[in-house]
């Protein structure tokens, strides 16, 4: 192969327009550039091929210690890394908050400290404090995956529900994606902004103002210096959120925003802000029905609207493994 | 630009033209042949090679494409184009022929990968080399099958295989290794990969 | 105290009096003996201050020393000496120990250890209620008359108002002089609050709850209301909203004894500090945990008010909250880091930015450093002309170089605490020498060639 030679002359012009990769955690994508995203999407096309073959692994990351971190309790993401290290040929440790030196009460920066002294190269962490991540990245030389931190970042699931929307939409510029639910408390929400902003896609939060986070309440002030986050259009209303929508992801309601005094009760939530077959019906024709998982049916999504043909739920959780396996690979070719 | 140039657009013509016919002289015709071109100069040869053959042949040979970046040994400590891309073979391998084609034998790391790669789809009857420039400097027991010009070079020479699929012109340059002043230099080590 | 010393020919900068000329300062008997021209050409050891400022030491009527309970994190002895380092020659503990200094015995336990061990003026303040616990009226009579020179729950307001109402009642017969001692609340909402941050655009950006300003201003108003009703000294703490300041200036207009400090963090730095932090930062995001703060880091705009309200009279003075903490208490998660900002020491750099900026004049910040919180709580009633360079007033000066640069360097510093979002900061402006009761009880190396 002698693609990689930009030194040399002649056919640069040409490889200039690829994508760029120099970067040793993933933290969110709120530093992606749209470049970055484009490497991941594609890296990922390749990965797809991988997990479609008879015995889907590859030995690139041979040799790595792949150490996921989970300080809440998640089934499809920390599998997810799991399948995508294993598929990669890395080696992986799981760790718990249970059941570890966590539950005696070592503090996070010890643990990682420990993980990283006993010969960790890759961590992925998933963490209850927003910005846990980022304490971490700052004092261990492993690289850092954000599999969920707080009401923070979900950079994996963000990166997972583009490439699923690219796969159905193609160029995401223009298009019109409405997430509805908790926004104020979303860390999938908030990586899903970042992302789609970044790639030009026009994006809509819906929710009651109890949901919304300071910037986005109607009356409130908008979100207007420049390290804030992306502006998006907010509605209260889910009827006239939907109009015209490409996609509709809905967010998981945790069930005590009730007793904390947001919602009045899960019906009243439910007949407002419920993705149902009548919502659907006024989005574009065809357009595309999400979720992050793990879906409380029959809240904010009806079981009907989650099994149509237009859902891309599942779809969602495989291509989930093929973005981790893609975010793995690049960190592992990264700058050291 | 200081390259000299070793092939022209019309020694690659002649040179995948005699590939072609050795593939088909060497195989005893085009039953259970394969053409498998490892990404990125690879698959226009690859493609060549498949058009030429069926040029004189009038068979169609199944062509496939190949990345090895999954499973190269030597990943650089630093590379700003990580790109790596689905692999098509478009057929069962098991018990085929399979020719994978490349632009440049170096050092044979590349092939290796290959290899892997591509026993990873199946178990070929056999497996050929075709190249279109060997410049030496191997490390590896690995040769070709078919070459389209033996290029003898020094180790701090580059070669560039250029083909209108994705450089806009077909030529073969050997350059010197230009100095590190100029700009973003990738890794340099030895095993870094076919140059 | 034998003998005398003299600050000579220095800006002497002496707000009570109204004095800013070059001229010296002779301290006699640990006491300000004569400040003019010449005054200390006698004396038998002298400082020459040519070129430095002279004022009197500063007051802070806010600072966690932390002893008894969390020595681990400061002791009166570390603290006091982080003072010294700051210019500051008397220091109010507030009473947040373990045990709190809810009785006559912990208020003595920190007067005499000061005594013993401190390198600056200690005065205790006492707590409203037992425990802090916010359920009970401590003996408040009994903390006066034992030496507390205010009370104050801080760290937790009063939240229940009926109480906060009977705590100004019975506080404003406690005084040795009959006179009423401020009860100092510390005004956050609890209902309200919850938060990490300041609620506005970093907190959302960042995921963070958020602390309303409303958190605030609601108890701030609470507090008027009562002080109102009462007609008792009250003192708010660490004022950090513009909505906040409007109120205090409303109230003071009506005449209510009413009186406010606000810290060198509120009025220079803002919530964007936890968003950007200092050094390196992966990803971009600081999550500053030293810039984690009660109340929060608010806006730039807020900051402005805060400074618009110390220069217009509506905040009485500056108070640094120093809060210092053990490294663990900060080098965690965001959410579960301690709230405080280790102050003393840079206190004054800080608050001098405002000054360099062109948007403060410096003899207006030494007066809300020294005769500003003096007699905010009163101080000068159990320290005669405490804050001042009268003569008679104690013999506690600091020198300031109000230009020198200097670079945070937490490792550096006499506090326990090295929690600061300033680490690595670059400041014009610091304390060369403090002089506590005729006594140098701390001096930069520059200053040793100026004595004789």
């Amino acid at each position: 192969m002698t693609e990689e030679q930009p030194r040399a002359g002649g056919a640069i012009a040409a490889l200039d327009k690829q994508p760029v990769w120099n970067r040793h955690h993933v933290l969110d994508l709120d530093d992606f550039t749209p470049s970055e995203i484009e490497a991941v999407m594609e890296t990922t096309d390749a990965m797809m091929e991988v997990l479609g073959r008879e015995v889907p692994r590859v030995p690139a990351l041979r040799g790595k210690t792949v150490v996921t971190l989970f300080y809440e309790a998640s089934t499809r993401t920390r599998v997810s890394f799991e399948l995508a290290a294993k598929a990669l040929g890395a080696d992986v440790i799981n760790i718990g908050a249970s059941g570890s030196s966590v539950q005696k009460g070592e503090s996070l920066y010890d643990t990682v400290r420990t993980l990283q002294a006993v010969g960790a190269q890759m961590l992925v962490m998933r963490h209850g404090s927003s910005g846990a991540p980022y304490l971490v990245a700052r004092h261990v030389e492993m690289n850092v995956v954000n599999g969920g931190d707080g009401w923070h970042a979900h950079p994996t699931q963000g990166l997972l529900d583009i490439y699923t929307m690219r796969s159905h939409l193609g160029d995401l510029r223009g298009r019109r994606v409405v997430i509805v639910g908790d926004i104020a408390h979303s860390r999938v929400a908030r990586s899903n902004i970042w992302g789609l902003t970044t790639l030009g896609a026009e994006v809509v939060v819906c929710a009651p103002p109890t949901l919304l986070p300071y910037g986005m309440r109607p009356n409130g002030s908008p979100l207007e210096e420049p390290l804030a986050l992306p502006r998006v259009d907010v509605e209260t209303d889910l009827d006239r959120a939907v109009e015209g929508a490409d996609v509709l992801m809905a967010l998981r309601l945790q069930l005590e925003r009730m007793t904390s005094g947001l919602l009045p009760s899960l019906r009243e939530y439910a007949r407002l802000y419920q993705l149902n077959e009548e919502r659907l019906a006024r989005a574009r024709p065809g357009a595309l029905v999400m979720h992050p998982g793990p879906m409380n049916g029959g809240v904010e999504i009806s079981p009907a609207v989650a099994r149509s043909l237009q859902s891309a739920i599942e779809e969602q959780v495989t291509n989930g493994v093929a973005v981790r396996m893609a975010i793995l690979y690049l960190l592992a070719r990264g700058k050291p | 630009m200081t390259g000299r140039t070793v092939l022209t657009a019309e020694d690659i013509r002649r040179a995948v033209g005699r590939i072609a016919h050795e593939i088909v002289e060497r195989n005893r015709g085009l039953d259970g042949v394969v053409l498998v071109g490892m990404r990125t100069r690879g698959v226009p040869l690859a493609a060549r090679l498949a058009a030429t053959i069926q040029e004189f042949e009038r068979q169609a040979v199944p062509v496939g494409a190949l990345d090895i970046g999954l499973y190269r040994d030597d990943i650089p400590a630093m590379e700003l184009r990580p790109q790596i891309r689905p692999t098509e073979i478009p057929t069962d391998i098991h018990g085929k022929r399979v020719v994978l084609v490349d632009d440049v034998l170096y050092t044979g790391r590349s092939i290796r990968a290959a290899l892997d790669a591509l026993i990873d789809f199946g178990r070929p009857a056999s497996i050929q080399l075709a190249v279109l420039v060997d410049r030496g400097h191997r490390e590896l027991p690995i040769r070709a099958d078919y070459v389209g010009k033996n290029i003898p070079t020094a180790l701090n020479e580059d070669v560039q295989v250029l083909l209108e699929e994705a450089d806009g012109r077909d030529e073969v340059v050997v350059m010197p290794v230009l100095s590190e002043v100029e700009g973003p230099v990738l890794n340099e080590g030895p095993g870094e990969g076919e140059r | 105290m034998t003998g005398s010393l003299a600050l000579r020919g220095g800006r002497v900068i002496d707000p009570a009096n109204g004095l800013d000329a070059v001229v010296d300062v002779l301290i006699a008997e640990g006491r300000i003996a004569a400040v003019g021209p010449d005054a200390g050409k006698d004396a038998t050891q002298t400082i020459d201050a040519s070129g430095l400022v002279v004022c009197p030491g500063f007051v802070d009527i806010h600072t966690h020393l932390r002893e008894p309970g969390f020595e681990h994190k400061e002791t009166i002895a570390t603290g006091t000496v982080a003072a010294a380092r700051g210019g500051f020659t008397t220091v109010c503990a507030m009473p947040n120990t373990e045990p709190a200094a809810d009785t006559a015995a912990a208020i003595e336990f920190v007067l005499s250890t000061a005594q013993a061990e401190g390198a600056v003026r200690v005065l205790p303040i006492g707590c409203v209620t037992k425990g802090r616990q916010g359920k009970e009226l401590a003996e408040l009579a009994e903390l006066a008359a034992a030496g507390a020179v205010a009370f104050s729950d801080d760290g937790s307001p009063v939240a229940d108002a009926h109480l906060m109402r009977r705590a100004l009642e019975y506080a404003s017969m406690s005084g040795p002089d009959g006179r009423s001692l401020p009860v100092i609340d510390h005004c956050e909402d609890p209902s309200l609050s919850g938060g990490v941050m300041h609620e506005g655009w970093v907190a959302t950006r960042l995921g963070l709850p958020g602390v309303p300003a409303a958190a605030e201003e609601a108890m701030v108003a609470r507090d008027i209301a009562l002080a109102e009703l009462t007609g008792a000294r009250l003192h708010l703490a660490h004022l950090s909203t513009a909505g906040s300041v409007e109120l205090v200036r409303r109230a003071r207009a009506g005449g209510l004894p009413v009186t406010a400090e606000v810290t060198p963090h509120h009025l220079c730095l803002s919530h964007e500090a936890v968003l950007l932090g200092t050094g390196e930062t992966p990803g971009g995001l600081a999550y500053d945990t030293d810039a984690k703060v009660n109340p929060p880091l608010r806006t730039p705009e807020d900051a402005a008010a805060c400074l618009a309200g110390l220069l217009d009279g509506a905040i009485d003075c500056i108070a640094t909250d120093h809060a210092p903490h053990a490294v663990e208490d900060k080098l965690c998660e965001f959410d579960q880091a301690a709230f405080g900002i280790s102050g003393l020491e840079t206190a004054l750099a800080l608050c001098l930015s405002l000054v360099h900026d062109g948007r403060m004049e410096l003899p207006a910040l030494i007066e809300k450093l020294t005769v500003g919180p003096v007699r905010a709580l009163g101080l000068d009633r159990r320290v005669e002309a405490l804050g001042t360079l009268s003569v008679g007033a104690p013999g506690d000066v600091t020198l300031i170089d109000p230009k020198a640069e200097w670079t945070v360097e937490p490792e550096r510093f006499a506090s326990k605490g090295r929690n600061t979002p300033l680490a690595g900061r670059k400041l014009r402006g610091r304390v060369m020498a403090t002089v506590y009761g005729g006594r140098v009880s701390f001096s930069q190396e520059a200053v040793s060639a100026r004595r004789r």
